[in-house]
């Protein structure tokens, strides 16, 4: 099949692993940034093939996972009052809240709706005057330019009874947040390339030079994924810390000047709490105050609620790239997707549910 | 920053006290509803066999008894609608135990305002798809439900099947070293109902695989008795099936992922909206597991069959890891196959 089969032929594959495996002369830490590139690495099982001497940790990519459990409680609340449509997309139903999570909201009557697209809420708002659709947008920077459109179209067609509960999270402070952490293994990064498709590379330019770091921003493909990983090993190999672009036929360095454009209209940069590492500056988006009238937080009242934690789980771990998902005491056992102790364990693109999906036999069955 | 950083890890599992989609998947979940809710309650031997079909003998003669209940939406799609369905559903499952179908039950909910004209051409395509295979239907049922407590018509049909001298077919019976085999390309049901929903077109024109079984699975009867099970493989798609049989049979499984066909709209549509072909329904496929030594006639005979064109050998069953379904990918390495967690598409059968 024509723009699929090129970016997974086993030939092609095999010539990149032994290039890999070639030219890494010595042990190298690499992270990937975005879920999306986690699940396709474990998906494939790339990291048995680039071995031993190239090892891969997973960072805190998944917009799921670290959705802060007080953002799920107010989603929940508000999908629970009788008068809302509430609009999410698909993965965010079966996160858990503090008690309860979407789907059992709609199980226990809640107008829950899943959608592809913010716009779809926005119809439905035109459709239902006289309900009050809710949108949930959560996310990296890849879809906050359609998500403050949704909004964006609402104010100018002057829909009242359309709203957004956002909780958008940006890359860029959060890989700083890592290298400044002082226990910092990476020696170099996948940067994501759906996010810089928007982006564009030049803020990873700028961590690039400061913390003399070699960043590739990489494609989701496994041939995507086997060429930047050989990217950066040339890089770390010559030395080299600059960023390259492996995922030519989406990014390039300015990315996508208009939806940024649009991105910031809508919305500003603020604090945010990510789930299962904290609190990080200026790394989230939340509406601007001349949207306010669509921010749901506000139109609802609703309270964000804190929840005790369990202290087996090591995602902090995990998500620093200090530790794998199967070093951990209760991976599979205590800790499954069905009952998630950890933020990595609740989405499918979340490294420890990635590696429960595709890898426990590995560990689970001895090898 | 310098310092530690403060990671927390804020997360209790959610309370499950309420029947959610995720439990009509076909799924882990609908297995925990069976374990937790029905199984302590309804002791029967063959029950807790948990076949797809309950076989026992009367009067000498052994017959398979099977039910299931339709609520797909839309009503109507390409390539079949919930009469034919409900036929054929209930015929595989008569099929997938080797028996002859014979005998059928149709009941009703109908929701307050269904059109009798829509009725009426279910009710038709019901009776054009028994007469095809041939089965008869010989008793039913209607209900009306008031308006807003159903979604139009839900159709649920119960079969009674002969299964003949010598045929004994049960996951249990499944082996290391027997060959899977697959009837053909998988998805097709499942994306062509989605496609109907969600108005998405293909450049040509998929449609449900929705077909009855029977015959198929006579032919490679007839082919050989070394085949141990057949499963056709519905809502939780191939997964599904795999990892209720690797599970009941105690064996582990390992299929070539360059082995098992898709369609290119399948594959297309299955990557435009993150959903993954070997966890997408069926209606007109089947899984056989059949002695190593049987392997090359049985799919010979299938791929006689007017519904085993595109018949393939997808892997072989093996000691470990037991309970677990591995894929090998294009790659040389493997990854598991897991029983769908929770609901992929809601409503397609």
């Amino acid at each position: 099949m024509k723009y699929l089969d090129e970016y997974r032929d086993p030939a092609l594959a095999r010539r990149l692993v032994a290039e890999i495996r070639r030219s890494a002369t010595r042990p190298w830490v690499l992270m990937e940034i975005c879920g999306g590139q986690t699940h396709t690495l474990v998906k494939y099982g790339i990291e048995e093939l680039v071995g031993p001497r190239v090892e891969l940790v997973h960072g805190p990519g998944c917009p799921v996972c670290v959705t802060p459990l007080g953002i799920i409680d107010q989603a929940i609340a508000i999908a629970s009052n009788p008068k809302v449509i509430f609009v999410s997309f698909g993965d965010m139903l079966r996160v858990p809240g503090s008690r309860s999570d979407l789907f059992q909201v709609k199980a226990a009557g809640g107008d829950v709706r899943i959608a592809y697209s913010p716009m779809d809420a926005v119809s439905l708002a035109r459709e239902n005057p006289q309900r009050a659709v809710v949108f949930f947008a959560v996310g990296f920077e890849t879809t906050a330019p359609a998500n403050a459109t949704a909004v964006w179209q609402a104010k100018r067609e002057g829909l009242q009874n359309f709203s957004m509960l956002a909780s958008h999270v940006l890359v860029p402070p959060a890989i700083r947040l890592l290298l400044e952490s002082g226990s910092n293994r990476v020696q170099g990064f996948i940067a994501p390339g759906h996010v810089c498709t928007v982006m564009g590379y030049r803020e990873y330019e700028e961590l690039a030079a400061r913390y003399r770091m070699p960043f590739v921003v990489g494609g989701f493909e496994p041939l995507d994924l086997l060429e930047a990983i050989l990217m950066l090993v040339r890089q770390l190999e010559e030395g080299r810390a600059q960023v390259e672009n492996q995922y030519g036929r989406s990014v390039n360095r300015d990315g996508n000047k208009a939806a940024r454009r649009r991105m910031m209209e809508v919305f500003a940069v603020t604090d945010r709490n990510w789930r299962g590492i904290g609190p990080i500056a200026g790394s989230g988006l939340c509406l601007r105050p001349e949207y306010a009238a669509f921010d749901a937080g506000r139109i609802f009242g609703v309270e964000a609620i804190a929840a005790p934690e369990p202290p087996e789980c090591i995602s902090a771990l995990v998500l620093k790239g200090l530790k794998k998902p199967v070093d951990c005491p209760v991976f599979g056992t205590r800790c499954t997707p069905g009952a998630p102790l950890g933020a990595p364990m609740v989405s499918s693109e979340g490294a420890c549910a990635a590696y429960y999906r595709y890898r426990r036999h590995t560990v689970l069955a001895g090898g | 920053m310098s310092g530690p950083i403060q990671f927390t890890c804020p997360l209790p599992p959610a309370a499950k006290d309420r029947i959610v989609l995720g439990h009509g998947s076909g799924g882990k979940l609908s297995a925990d509803l069976l374990r937790d809710v029905f199984l302590p309650f309804f002791p029967s031997p063959i029950l807790h066999r948990l076949e797809d079909q309950a076989v026992f003998e009367i009067g000498g003669a052994r017959l398979a008894f099977t039910t299931d209940s339709f609520v797909v939406k839309p009503l109507f799609f390409r390539g079949g609608d919930i009469g034919s369905l409900a036929v054929h559903g209930t015929v595989n499952d008569l099929a997938m135990g080797g028996a002859t179908p014979l005998y059928l039950s149709a009941g009703f909910i109908l929701e307050e305002g269904l059109e009798i004209e829509v009725l009426r051409r279910v009710a038709e395509s019901m009776g054009r798809a028994a007469g095809a295979i041939p089965i008869e239907i010989v008793t039913g049922d209607t209900k009306v439900v008031e308006k807003g407590s159903g979604d139009g018509l839900f159709v649920n049909t119960s079969g009674i099947g002969l299964v003949p001298e010598g045929v004994r077919l049960s996951p249990s019976l499944v082996r290391p070293g027997d060959s899977i085999l697959l009837s053909g390309p998988i998805g097709d049901h499942g994306i062509a109902i989605l496609a109907e929903r969600e108005g998405i077109r293909f450049s040509t024109e998929l449609a449900s695989d929705c077909a009855p079984l029977h015959g198929l699975a006579a032919g490679m009867l007839a082919a050989s008795r070394d085949i141990h099970a057949m499963r056709d493989p519905t809502r939780g798609g191939v997964s599904s099936a795999l990892n209720e049989i690797a599970s009941r049979a105690g064996v582990g499984m390992i299929i070539e992922e360059s082995a098992i066909p898709v369609r290119d709209e399948v594959r297309g549509a299955c990557e435009l909206l993150g959903l993954d072909p070997l966890y997408v329904a069926n209606e007109g496929k089947l899984i056989a597991f059949v002695a190593p030594q049987a392997a090359d006639a049985v799919l010979a005979a299938m791929r006689r069959h007017e519904l085993g064109t595109g018949a393939a050998r997808i892997g072989v069953v093996t000691e470990a890891p037991a309970g677990l379904v591995l894929l090998r990918t294009p790659f040389g390495t493997t990854r598991i196959v897991d029983m769908l967690p929770g609901d992929q598409l809601p409503r397609i059968c």
